[in-house]
This record gives C-alpha cells, structure tokens and sequence, in this order.
C-alpha cells in the first residue's frame, strides 16, 4: 500500500530536479527539513516575532501558566518563568545560541578536520602516522570531564564553548576524509591528474575534495545535532552561554527548581531542543540514504522485490 | 599477544601524557589557580603568599617535572575544599558511578538486541519503522530533560519513584533509563543494521536451504556475525559514560558519583580535586580500551591485533 502510493507523484510528469522529487516521497524527511527552515527563520527573525524582551522581568505577573491552562492569560502565550519572563519570547530567542553554537563548531571542527585529514591522506607516511596518532590519542581522551576542567578555568562564556567544541570534535572529521582519500589515491584519475603533471594542490581540491561532499554533508549534520545538544547540556550544568543571554538548557536549568509548581519553565524549552534535534536527525537519516549509493541499491533492490510481489498475489498486499 | 599489549599499554601512556600537558597547560598557562581558588577579596600579599604555596612563582618547566612526579606518585594534593586527598574522595565516589553506567549500559544492552533483531525481520514493516522512529527519538532527547520529566511525572504525579539520591534499588530505575536511552537507541540500530545486512547474506540463503529453521539462521549466524560490532559499540558507550557523560545524569538525580563530585570541585573552585578526577578517569578509559580490544580478539577471531 505505501509503495502505491508514494509511487504516484513520479508517474506525473514532473519538471522539478529529481533530488526534490525524492524528498517529496520520504515524508520524515520533508518534515524534517521545513522544521529545520522554520527554526532558522525562528532565529533570524527571532526579534521581530518574540512578543516581549526575552530578559524583561515582570515582578506582578511571576509564574503564569500557558493559556489554555486555568490562571494562564493570551498576553502570555505559554506563560511566564519565576522572574516575569515571557516564556514563548525566551523560546524564540533561545534558537539563536543553538544554531549559533551549531554552526560555528560544526564550520570550524569541520574545517580543520577535512585540511588534516586531505594533508595525512594524501602524504601518507611519517606526516600520516604523525596526525592520525593525535587523532586516536585525543579520540582517547576524557572528553567532557577535560571540558569542562578547560571551561572552568577560563570562564564560562559562548566562545569558549565554540572553541573548546571545536578542539574536541575535529577528530570524526579528519578520520572520515584520510580514509575516504586514501582509497581515492589509487584510482586512475588521480593518477593521471599526478601524470600530467597537477601539483598536490590541485590534486587534493579539484579531484579529492568532490568526492567527499556526500559523506562530509552528512556528517556535519548529525555533528550538528551532537554540538546542539553538548551546547544544551554545558548551558544546564552552567558552563555554557550565560545570563542575560538565553539559551534552551538555561532555561531548563532555571526552571528546575519550579518543577513542582511550573511544569511548563521546563517543558518548552526541552522541547524545543527535542524538536530542533530530531527534525534534524531525520532529514540526515533521508540523506544518508539517498546519497549513499549502496544503500540507493538496497531500497531499489526492496522496491523491485515489493512490485514483484504485489503483481504476483495482489489480494494480499491489499489486505 | 603480549607484544600487542605492550603495544596498546605505550599508546595508553601516550593518552596520559597528553592529558598532562592539556591539564597542566589550562591550568597553570591559560588560567591562573590563585584567581580561581582565592575570593576577590583576597589582597596582593594574600595571593602572593598562596602562590608561594603552591610552588606557582617558580619557573614553567621546575614546576611541569614536579607536576608529573605527582601525577606519576597518584598524589594529587588534598582537595581545597574538603581539606583531604582527594584521590581519596574520587576512589569514594567512582563505585556509584560504576554501578550506575552498568544499570543504565546493562538495560540498554537488554533490550536492543531483540527490539532490534525484531525490527530487521521485517525492514520498512511496522515494527521496523516504529524502531527506527522511537532510535532517532533515542537520540534527540536531551538527557537532563528526560531527567527532569521522569521526575515530574513518576515522582512529583504519580509518587511512585524517589526524585533523587541514592539508596535502595528502587533510586536506581530513573538515573539507570535516563542514562540508558541514548545507549539503547544508538545499539538498537546498530543491531537492526547489521541483522537486516546479515540476513541478505548469501549464507543466510545457504543454510535455510540446507534446511536450517530461521530462528537457527537468526540466532546462530546473523545475531552472531552482529556481536563484534555491538560489543565495540557498548564497550564505547561504557566509555563515554566514564569519559563525563554521567555528570548529566548525576547532577540531575544527585546521585553521589564522579560528575556530581566534579561539578562540585568546580564551584568551589577546587582544581586539584578536579584534576585528580581526570587523571583517574584518563586511566581507567584506557584500561576499558585494552580489555575491550583483547575481548574482541577472543570473540573474533580473524582480528589481527598489531
């Protein structure tokens, strides 16, 4: 029955790239991704939609609940924290830290991983055993314990967090790529590009660099989710970003205390960082899938033994 | 085999050396301990004098070999803010966080094999996307809000459950699953993954043709062929457990462990407990990483160990 009826938006003919008609037919895909641009437009605009300051304390109106809940009024959407905060407002603004703290370590982990990887790939030798030794002796390490030794001694604040990310989470990336080139490295292209005489340079961006966007994209995204939630995790223990600024895990770690009293200080903002990361896991999980090519030929394999079936004994695929 | 240990306990001493110098580089380079340990009010003679204390106005290398003598000694000093060793106060504190990694490890170890087993039976069924749904959900759960919601709904509205510390086995259920969720959904796909590759394999073909029942193909080659795997990647979860990853768990519950012991030397300021703390777990993650790699070696036994 699904394959029916996912099968039909191909069968019109269609003007749109194939890439697009393929995210129509995952569902969990496509909702994951208009998640994804509706949070990012959330943050971007963040100051245009909040109804209140997000750090605007309202003595008189402490601890409301959402609205549909008795007590709770319209002026307050999904009430107000133990200081008068408007709740959906500190939601909204909470976005940015996530996204923010997302990005800039997924860009900078990511950057520094892929440029030693390509380099111990592609050198080999002394300069490969040299890097890859740092990478498993750091892959070692006690990871959050020596974060938060570092945070602590420098002092909380966003950019240690990006940085102290950053350092700890290059590794994933530089294994990836050094194994990805090193199977490249032998294929004939590279070598004929060697031949004709291209310099390493021009070897490792023009012909190795392409052939890791796939892998790479996909890894950044489910590193994405990992660094959204190490960031939610550090702001809830207090090491992370810090008041007035917001951030999700702030807000949980605030409405902590209230739990008995305030179900919702905690709800939200949790369930914002659920959402956001999920939404996230699931448009990776589409594609890991579609831009991998073995596990292209698995789902068609599937396909082919579904339509196989089905045209052998209709009556019971319908049933 | 031997040799590989040797091998494996260099490389080890390498990781400890590098935690060393990381260590010793925030602590004394980046930041200053006397800024940290001493309150604001301190005055210039005050800070001066506990500077001289602690050997901090000698010379950067003087003060690295006499670090690393410690270290080499497991002496670590007396913790500043409960005013004895503290290598004793984290030998106090690491059976609970043991036994909580196991309780959480040992449920999600549990259940993902035959959620997952069931889930690759039939891919793209229901009971398969169900898995794959509820894993990813696994994964995006922040653990400090699962925390706080068990809280609320089993201990604040139900009553049922104690909200936090530790005690009779019933303290356990929450911190344990709490702990265990984003073990058992990154198991869980692990072993889906793996079984539905497996049972593709031509020799699933071959043995069900040779007349083998499929719950023989199933438990006796395709589960099997999945436990190198799974082991890895539970002897990995047990390490990241170890690695820090309880402090959110612990600090939630207040469960008396490492994390909650580390969170507490970093709000009192208390850098020598904190080191202590890394140092030991540094160690004992690589011990895990060397029994884990020679239990892989017995498991299975085409792995080369070099």
């Amino acid at each position: 029955m699904a394959v029916l009826e996912i099968s039909a938006p191909i069968t019109r003919p269609t003007r749109l790239p194939p890439i697009v008609v393929e995210l129509w037919r995952d569902k969990s895909g496509l909702l994951g991704l208009t998640i994804i641009v509706l949070l990012l437009l959330m943050a971007i605009f963040a100051p245009l939609l909040a109804p209140y300051d997000p750090a605007v304390q309202a003595v008189t109106t402490r601890l409301k609940p959402p609205f549909w809940v008795e007590g709770g009024s319209m002026a307050h959407l999904l009430g107000t924290d133990q200081l008068g905060r408007d709740v959906l407002s500190r939601v909204i603004f909470g976005a940015r830290a996530s996204l923010l703290v997302g990005t800039s370590v997924v860009a900078l982990a990511g950057t520094f991983g892929v440029l030693l990887g390509l380099f111990a790939g592609y050198k080999g030798g002394r300069t490969d055993a040299i890097i890859m030794r740092l990478v498993d002796i750091q892959v070692a390490f006690p990871g959050l314990l020596l974060i938060l030794l570092i945070v602590s001694v420098v002092g909380p604040g966003t950019t240690t967090m990006i940085v102290v990310l950053a350092c700890t989470n290059w590794m994933i990336y530089a294994r990836l790529v050094r194994g990805i080139v090193l199977t490249i490295r032998q294929s004939a292209y590279v070598e004929a590009a060697e031949m004709t005489g291209c310099k390493p340079n021009r070897v490792i961006f023009k012909h190795v660099l392409p052939n890791l966007s796939s892998p790479l994209l996909t890894l950044g995204i489910l590193e994405f989710t990992n660094v959204v939630l190490a960031e939610a995790a550090m702001s809830f223990l207090g090491l992370g970003i810090q008041p007035p600024a917001t951030s999700w895990g702030l807000d949980v770690a605030n409405g902590r205390d209230y739990i008995f009293v305030a179900w919702w200080l905690i709800t939200f903002p949790g369930l914002s960082i659920a959402v956001t990361v999920l939404s996230i896991n699931l448009f990776a999980n589409w594609l890991r899938v579609t831009t991998d090519p073995q596990e292209r030929e698995k789902r068609f394999a599937r396909q082919k033994m579904a339509e196989r079936r089905r045209s052998r004994s209709p009556l019971i695929s319908k049933a | 085999m031997g040799l590989f240990i040797l091998r494996r306990l260099l490389q080890g001493l390498l990781v400890v050396i590098g935690v060393t110098i990381v260590v010793f580089v925030a602590t004394r380079l980046v930041g200053d301990p006397v800024r940290v340990m001493l309150p604001l009010s301190a005055t210039a003679e005050e800070r001066a004098e506990f500077q001289h204390q602690l050997g901090l106005d000698r010379p950067i290398p003087v003060q690295f070999v006499e670090f690393a003598q410690n270290l080499a000694t497991l002496n670590f000093g007396d913790s500043l803010w409960q005013r004895r060793p503290a290598m004793g106060i984290v030998l106090a504190k690491l059976p609970n966080t043991l036994t909580l990694i196991a309780c959480g490890l040992g449920v999600a170890i549990l259940l993902a094999l035959p959620l997952g087993a069931i889930a690759a039976l039939k891919p793209g069924g229901l009971a398969d996307r169900l898995t794959v749904f509820s894993g990813l959900f696994g994964l995006s759960v922040p653990q400090f809000w699962m925390g706080l919601l068990l809280i609320m709904v089993f201990a604040v509205i139900f009553r049922v459950l104690p909200t936090s510390g530790i005690g009779p086995p019933v303290h356990y259920i929450l911190p344990a699953i709490t702990l265990g969720l984003p073990s058992l959904a990154r198991l869980m796909m692990l072993v889906r993954s793996t079984v539905i590759d497996e049972l593709n394999q031509q020799y699933v073909r071959t043995a069900r043709a040779k007349g083998l029942h499929f719950h023989q193909v199933l438990f006796g080659h395709a589960l099997r062929n999945a436990l190198p795997a799974f082991i890895t990647l539970a002897g990995w979860e047990f390490i990241s457990g170890l690695a820090g990853y309880t402090v959110v768990v612990e600090t939630v519950f207040a469960w008396p462990g490492l994390g909650q012991a580390a969170m507490q030397a970093i709000q009192h300021n208390d850098l020598f407990l904190l080191q202590a703390i890394v140092f030991t777990v540094a160690i004992l993650i690589v011990a895990v990483n060397i029994a884990l790699d020679v239990a892989h070696k017995f498991i299975d036994p085409r792995v080369e160990l070099g």
